[in-house]
């Protein structure tokens, strides 16, 4: 692995602001926010629903414009001042809650959609890269299959595969496993895991789940309840890689402990005022 | 005959109308046979039987099905005359003809509408000021407007239909989830291929589905149109035995219909499931196909 | 993502600008409506007076009356009691067919949907008769009702009853049954669970359907009008109004007609829209 593989994919965040404006009354989502994402770090951002947390994800994917502040992804300026909404692109690719795999193309198609629709690669050697990648991903024999004739666990890892075909600088994903169950979800952990020590993106991740974002991050941001900024950044001093042993090691339960305080907090004070999850 | 002798074809009976149950997918054919019966002893009750006095001028049954099954029928239409024929082709080439042509334009104009909001603001106000107008107030003009006697029969089956598709193809375009389009721009998609490769295959479905009302509009539309102005076709089979008070020819003429209009309605079901297998094949493993 | 909750957040409250930029919006969209209407009303009017400044007729085009006669024609018609007869008879009709299909389609809909035997039943004798256009049934319904007015009625109801029947069947079935399950379980009986539950679980789809027969209601009335008028029946509404005009040779009026009746028929979806949503508040269109 070279040195310009870990280097790309430093996301800054500098006093981000979101406003939205439903029914005519206004609604801040995102306040101030602040955050150095380092790259080729797993950043998780933990808070209650509804927080706004997805706006960050959207805001750095370029699906929204900012009100405030700005951006920059390896120095370089996303959006700001001066350009309200960052450009949408395969720098940043998106892996989505409910999954986005178009379900009219088979899982090969999928993947190799990117580069395709980018322009480097012929259809046909697209469709060659996408297959070694889904034989090292271990999806090998499920090329032809339509997402809708898979299981959800197997779709979220083609949809992953099709994010890294396109080497992003960060992958941003949104809740990724929600909506999975817990044996699936581990399993997927540490498909990602392996992943990621193979290619060292910088992943933003937003979850809700604690002892997902334990396990995976280097970093769990905790976020405030509605407006949403940083309440406190845990460091995650288990060393990586990591294997599913770690979940029962005494020092996750102690760190697990402490950021369960600090999102109830959170997260009562979300509960009490009723909101909507996002 | 005893019980017992008669159990065997009873059994026999029973094997065959669960096996063609299967075939139909219907769970209780022996029920749909049943409702059937009623309906058509119903029938025959009130105006053979009881010749109840409102049912006075209706067709008996039998004599509809003597005349529809006759090698001579009265009345000149039957399976077996060359008449019968005609009209049904009639109506249906002009069915496919303006059917076709609705497709054609509606699909992509509905496309537009859908995808990009200049069209929309531009086309969707004059749209919408035409569609409640209903298909056959447009008659006269049609038939003061367009030459030919051929012309106006389709044009208002066409005008029908276009509606309906187009509408439908808007709808279902809007009705895509945001995350599909999302997702191929974040892959580096150019509008042109969104549009392509994510709106149309994303869309489709709810385009059969307008289809599929645009067809039985379509229907609607021409028999009007049949039985106001034109010759041949069923909907002026259904005028002329009317006016001709050749009432079980009547019923013939509506009963085709039905049987036609359901059969092209399955043909664009069976088309659209044919384009979309990775559809009928998802639907399968929800436990729904 | 949606911000539902209405929520101000002290200090940061964004009005104006928001508020301004949605009517700028909306400016954008009526202006470009207004330049399409006026260019396609202006077409027309060139078209349709194709001799007077071309020399020669356009086809097609120049057979229709133009813009400026239908505006002539209305503003007599306005005067004339005959032409709101018309409306009113129109509209009864639609309210008539409308309504006793509404009172019988919803019922024997709810029927089909709870009842598997009837359903069985009557489904397939129901999916038969169906693909028959209402307008097929108008010779035999004027056969079979002593009185005019009842067979255009009776095709009407046949036309509204087939679509509601079909929706609030839909309707039905789309009840989340964890739903049912869940009444069961809290010990409700089957008449509260019908009342409380699938009643309102299946307004949506009734709302629905009557918005689509309303629709196909006035198709419907238009049609049969024309048709009975045709055959030397003096029904009046607005489809004879417009047959009239053609056998008596007043184009214009023809489209004064057509116009009117649009009209009509989006009032009359628009009220229905109304009502209907008064049947589901907790949903917003």
């Amino acid at each position: 692995m070279s040195a310009d593989q870990v280097s790309r994919g430093a996301l800054s965040l500098d006093n981000v602001v979101k406003i939205y404006d439903p029914d005519g009354a206004s609604v801040m989502a995102v306040d101030h926010c602040s955050l150095q994402v380092e790259a080729g770090e797993i950043c998780m951002i933990v808070g209650p629903s509804g927080c706004g947390k997805t706006s960050l994800l959207n805001a750095i994917a370029g699906f929204h414009e900012i009100d405030g502040g700005s951006i920059r992804l390896d120095g370089q300026p996303l959006c700001g001042p001066a350009r309200r909404q960052a450009p949408i692109g395969p720098d940043r690719v998106v892996v989505f809650q409910n999954g986005a795999l178009f379900p009219w193309k088979s899982n090969l198609e999928n993947i190799a959609f990117g580069p395709v629709a980018q322009g480097w690669l012929s259809r046909a050697e697209a469709r060659e890269r996408a297959r070694v990648m889904m034989a090292e991903a271990g999806l090998a024999g499920y090329e032809d299959e339509y997402p809708g004739q898979v299981s959800s666990g197997l779709r979220r890892r083609v949809e992953i595969v099709r994010a890294l075909i396109n080497d992003p600088a960060v992958l941003l994903l949104d809740e990724p496993y929600r909506a999975l169950d817990a044996l699936t979800k581990s399993v997927l952990h540490e498909a990602l895991l392996e992943i990621y020590y193979k290619t060292r993106k910088t992943i933003f991740f937003i979850t809700h789940d604690l002892e997902e974002a334990i396990f995976l991050g280097h970093r769990v941001v905790v976020m405030t309840a509605r407006p949403c900024r940083p309440k406190r950044i845990f460091e995650i001093d288990i060393p990586h890689p990591r294997d599913y042993s770690v979940l029962t090691s005494k020092r996750f339960r102690e760190i697990a402990a402490e950021v369960a305080e600090a999102v109830n907090e959170e997260a009562l004070k979300s509960f009490v005022r009723g909101e909507k999850e996002g | 005959m005893t019980a017992n002798d008669a159990r065997p074809s009873l059994n026999r009976l029973a094997e065959t109308l669960s096996s063609l149950a299967e075939a139909f997918r219907c769970p209780a054919l022996y029920l749909a046979v049943l409702g059937y019966a009623l309906m058509l002893g119903f029938w025959y009750l009130t105006v053979q039987v009881l010749k109840l006095p409102r049912f006075a001028q209706m067709p008996a049954l039998t004599d509809v099905l003597k005349e529809w099954f006759s090698r001579d029928p009265a009345y000149g239409v039957s399976i077996f005359t060359r008449i019968y024929y005609q009209h049904i082709l009639v109506s249906l080439r002009r069915i496919g003809i303006a059917f076709a042509l609705a497709t054609s334009l509606g699909v992509p104009v509905g496309l537009m509408l859908g995808w990009s909001k200049t069209f929309r603001d531009y086309v969707f106000p004059l749209f919408e000021m035409l569609r409640p107008i209903p298909i056959l107030a447009w008659v006269p003009l049609a038939i003061i407007m367009l030459p030919g006697d051929e012309l106006p029969v389709v044009y208002l089956t066409f005008l029908a239909s276009f509606f309906a598709t187009a509408l439908n193809t808007m709808l279902g375009v809007r009705s895509i989830d945001p995350s599909y389009a999302l997702a191929a721009q974040c892959l580096g998609a150019s509008r042109w291929r969104i549009f392509a490769e994510v709106i149309v295959p994303g869309a489709l479905p709810f385009i059969f589905t307008g289809l599929q009302i645009s067809i039985g509009v379509a229907w609607f539309s021409l028999v009007a149109a049949e039985m106001i102005s034109g010759q041949f076709g069923l909907g002026y089979l259904i005028n002329t035995s009317y006016t001709t008070v050749q009432y079980p020819t009547l019923v013939i003429a509506m009963f085709t219909l039905g049987i036609i209009g359901f059969s092209t309605s399955a043909l664009v079901r069976r088309v659209g499931e044919a384009l979309m297998t990775w559809r009928t094949r998802q639907l399968a493993m929800d436990g729904r196909g | 993502m949606s911000s539902e909750v209405s929520l101000s957040v002290a200090g940061h409250e964004r009005r104006s600008s928001r508020v301004n930029l949605r009517r700028k919006l909306f400016a954008v969209s009526t202006r470009r409506a207004a330049i399409s209407i006026l260019l396609a009303l202006l077409l027309w009017q060139l078209g349709a007076s194709g001799p007077g400044w071309l020399g020669a007729r356009i086809p097609i085009i120049g057979a229709a009356p133009s813009p400026v006669a239908v505006a002539e024609a209305w503003s007599h018609l306005v005067a004339d009691p005959h032409y709101w007869r018309s409306w009113y008879l129109s509209l009864f009709r639609v309210l008539f067919g409308f309504a006793s299909a509404t009172l019988v389609g919803v019922p024997f809909g709810l029927l089909l949907a709870v009842n598997p035997t009837f359903r069985r039943i009557s489904y397939p004798v129901f999916e038969l008769l169906r693909p028959i256009p209402p307008l097929a049934w108008v010779p035999a319904s004027i056969i079979f009702w002593p009185t005019q007015e009842l067979s255009i009625a009776f095709v009407i109801f046949i036309g509204a009853f087939y679509t509601i029947v079909i929706n609030v069947l839909g309707g039905a079935e789309a009840i989340d049954i964890r739903l049912i399950q869940a009444a069961r379980s809290m010990g409700a009986s089957r008449g509260n669970i019908f009342w409380r539950l699938i009643l309102p679980g299946v307004a949506p789809s009734i709302r629905v359907g009557m918005e689509v027969a309303i629709g196909i209601t006035w198709e419907v009335v238009v049609a049969a009008e024309m048709i009975s008028s045709g055959s030397g029946g003096a029904g009046g509404g607005l489809g004879f109004f417009i047959w009239n005009s053609y056998i008596g040779g007043s184009y214009p009026n023809i489209v004064v007609g057509m116009i009117s009746i649009g009209i009509a028929g989006y009032a009359s979806s628009a009220a229905v829209r109304l009502a209907a949503t008064r049947l589901t508040p907790w949903q917003r269109s």
